[in-house]
């Protein structure tokens, strides 16, 4: 709980905890010392929420508004600040200085690829054919990030105003939102705000009396990874199948209904509104200099704080994993951190170094993606983590082009080969050669870095993948055939926990006994060691 | 399957007729039967005044529709990258061997339709296991029963 304005933060408050912190807080405007967070229990406290390790790091731009504001009331969005900026820019500016403030902010793109927001803007101002659209890709199809769908859920009318003041400057008067249909609170919270805006004459005809006028609506996705990419969006937009095109057609000039369209994500357009009440100059003296502002992160896997986030660039991932994250869960040791979803790649502990910015990510074989940022203990095994990714490129490859529909899914059954033990040294290159056609000859983004996750882990830890092969060891001990479990001697006290819960009934032993896993039943699901509250078995 | 089909026209009606409603109206009638029956696509087809090879392609392009009728209670196990690291396998395998079938089937007695979605943006409290509309976080190996019975006293 926070109590504004001094901002003192009590952590895991309990009822009974309440009337103290009102007769405190409220009343005397002091802060309750002994319901106060302290870092590992010592007796040193920190009062103010801004002082503690994992929001000191941090620099709310795009997420400014999350948890602060009722996203059902259009009333507080404004109440903070909102809508300012678009009042700014359809008053005191033309649609030629809105592009030249965004085009100074250096705001690159939100959703992957990194491409400045100002340039795309200025191709679609000035393309003659009309009319112009304005989308937002609020698809976020790569698994593990959550940025895009707290922004749309909690404040929804950030991102309607980003979208407002693009559609003025690159003059286009219909705008769509792709959402995806498994954030189904997102797409009721964004067409509640349209409605309240529309209300407030914000969105429709004549938007605060200039005569300016833009409509939205929320487009639902069907569930398939590669309609975030921009030409499959604006196919599936227009209620066909999402399949891509070749690049060379660019969308900004042929996009929906083959018509200019300037195509962002949710978190590129939350970032515009302060872009435009504070400047294009504030904005760049944030983060580096070649990546500008902030980025939004959703912070999960094995690490003690789970979460969104929000650093400016060039903050190191040993800063976010270990002074905001907090660290490794149960102190294990750190392994790896996934970036930049399945295009992107595992970084180990050599590059917790790394600042986290679009080139550092980009040079080091990952990818900065959308913004999940999954952190690995030892306890996960890079050769399993890269047959998912190409298990899920499969079945997501819409199929147009050979390289990829073939490609990923021959290469797909080479490291599934690995992982089961039934490779040989020579696969390895096969998969390495294969990966590097599957690169060049690819239609789209999907197939064009679809075998990162597995190039960069085979880059950073080439011997897990030589232990699987020749040892037919799988050292993190994930990979079912190349494990086995056993019920061991002395902590094994036959409470017979285990045997029924044993699926293919492996397990058998006496009350009061010793049990014994019969290994050629096993099927190596787990689910006798999740059961076991004496720790008697062990994974060989 | 019989299913009252007298609603059909209603869901098409609230819709423009134009192909760019397509996905919408499927959306729809997904919504309402849990699937899309045969009758279904012709109709759409007609309605929109599309070939019925574009409606039947875009029905099978998207994960999110479904060709064949589901059992009463959807159980959705997200596989998404974090749910992966953190166990959704084994969770995966656990329920198909309790139900005796593979995920992307229904069971016989029409109960039980087990599925696995790529993230549905809660990876902080993975693994996540969606009963019908009910999400369950920090599942463990050891909640599938109970999952299947009510679902309610999981978490
Ligand atoms: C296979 C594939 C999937 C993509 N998925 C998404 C996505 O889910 N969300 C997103 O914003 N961009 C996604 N992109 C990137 C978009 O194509 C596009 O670059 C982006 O939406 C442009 O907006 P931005 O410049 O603001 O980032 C994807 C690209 C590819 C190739
Ligand atoms: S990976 Fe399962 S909710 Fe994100």
């Amino acid at each position: 709980m926070v109590i504004e304005p001094r901002g003192t933060l009590y952590p895991r408050v309990k009822v009974k905890d309440v009337e103290k912190i009102i007769e405190s807080s409220i009343v005397n405007d002091e802060p309750e010392k002994t319901l106060l967070y302290s870092p590992n229990g010592n007796s040193s406290s920190v009062e103010k929420y801004k002082n503690i390790p994992f929001y000191a790091k941090q620099q709310r731009i795009a997420l400014r508004n999350l948890g602060m504001i009722d996203q059902y009331r259009i009333e507080d969005y404004i109440a903070t600040g909102g809508y300012q900026g678009l009042a700014k820019a359809l008053t005191d500016m033309t649609p030629e200085t809105i592009v030249d403030e965004v085009k100074q902010s250096g705001l690159r793109g939100r959703g992957g690829a990194g491409f400045s927001a100002g340039r795309k803007w200025a191709t679609c101002a000035s393309a003659e054919e009309t009319p112009h659209y304005v989308i937002c890709n609020g698809d976020e199809g790569d698994p593990g990030a959550f940025m895009d769908r707290s922004i749309m859920e909690g404040d929804p009318h950030s991102v309607l105003e980003g979208m407002i003041i693009c559609a003025r400057a690159v003059n286009s008067h219909e705008g769509y939102i792709y959402v995806r249909e498994e954030y189904p609170l997102a797409i009721m919270n964004l067409q509640l705000a349209i409605e309240q805006a529309t209300s407030y004459g914000l969105l429709g005809d004549n938007i605060l009396g200039t005569g300016f006028s833009f409509t939205l609506k929320v487009s639902k996705g069907g569930g398939a990874f590669v309609c975030g990419e921009s030409s499959a969006l604006m196919r599936s937009v227009g209620g066909d199948v999402g399949e891509p095109r070749a690049k060379y057609v660019r969308s900004v000039l042929k996009g929906l209904h083959d018509k200019p369209t300037v195509l962002n994500n949710v978190e590129s357009f939350a970032n515009i509104p302060p872009i435009i009440v504070n400047g294009g100059k504030w904005f760049a003296s944030i983060g580096t200099e070649k990546s500008t502002g902030t980025k939004a992160f959703s912070l999960v896997g094995k690490v003690r704080n789970t979460g969104l986030i929000e650093v400016p660039m060039g903050t190191t991932l040993r800063e976010i994993i270990y002074d905001i994250g907090g660290g490794i869960q149960d102190d294990r040791p750190f392994k790896a951190v996934q970036t930049g979803g399945p295009s992107g790649g595992c970084l180990p502990k050599e590059k917790l170094d790394l600042p986290v910015d679009f080139d550092s990510l980009t040079e080091a074989d990952s990818m900065m993606g959308s913004g999940g940022m999954i952190v690995m203990d030892d306890q996960t095994c890079v050769v399993d983590l890269a047959k998912y990714f190409l298990k899920f490129l499969v079945e997501e490859s819409c199929g147009k082009c050979t390289p990829c529909r073939e490609g990923l899914y021959q290469l797909h059954s080479l490291v599934d080969k690995m992982s089961d033990g039934r490779a040989v040294e020579s696969d390895l290159v096969l998969a390495e050669n294969l990966s590097k056609s599957i690169m060049i000859g690819s239609l789209c983004g999907l197939g064009k870095s679809g075998p990162n996750p597995f190039i960069s882990t085979l880059k950073y830890f080439r011997e897990e993948y030589i232990a699987h092969i020749r040892d037919k060891k799988c050292p993190a001990k994930v990979c079912p055939s190349l494990i086995s479990y056993e019920i061991i001697e002395g902590p094994c006290d036959g409470c017979m926990a285990c045997a029924p819960a044993c699926a293919v009934k492996a397990i058998t032993g006496e009350k009061g006994k010793l049990h014994v896993i019969d290994q050629n039943i096993c099927d190596r699901c787990g689910a006798c060691k999740a059961i076991c509250t004496r720790q008697a078995i062990e994974i060989h | 399957m019989n299913h009252d089909f007298s609603k059909l026209p209603d869901i098409i009606e609230k819709h423009p007729k134009s192909p760019q409603s397509l996905i919408a109206v499927l959306q729809d009638i997904q919504k309402e039967y849990h699937y899309l029956p045969c009758e279904a696509l012709k109709l759409t087809a007609e309605a929109l005044d599309l070939p019925l090879s574009k409606v039947f392609s875009v029905s099978t392009f998207y994960n999110a529709f479904s060709l064949d009728p589901r059992g009463e209670k959807v159980i959705r196990i997200c596989t998404g990258t974090t749910c992966h690291i953190r166990g959704a396998k084994q969770i995966e395998h656990q329920l198909e061997t309790q139900l005796n079938i593979k995920s992307g089937e229904t069971t016989e007695d029409m109960k039980f339709t087990l599925e696995v979605v790529n993230c549905v943006g809660a990876c902080a409290m993975a693994p996540v296991v969606i009963v019908n509309d009910e999400y369950f976080g920090s599942v463990k190996l050891t909640d599938t029963r109970k999952l299947l019975k009510g679902g309610n006293n999981a978490n």
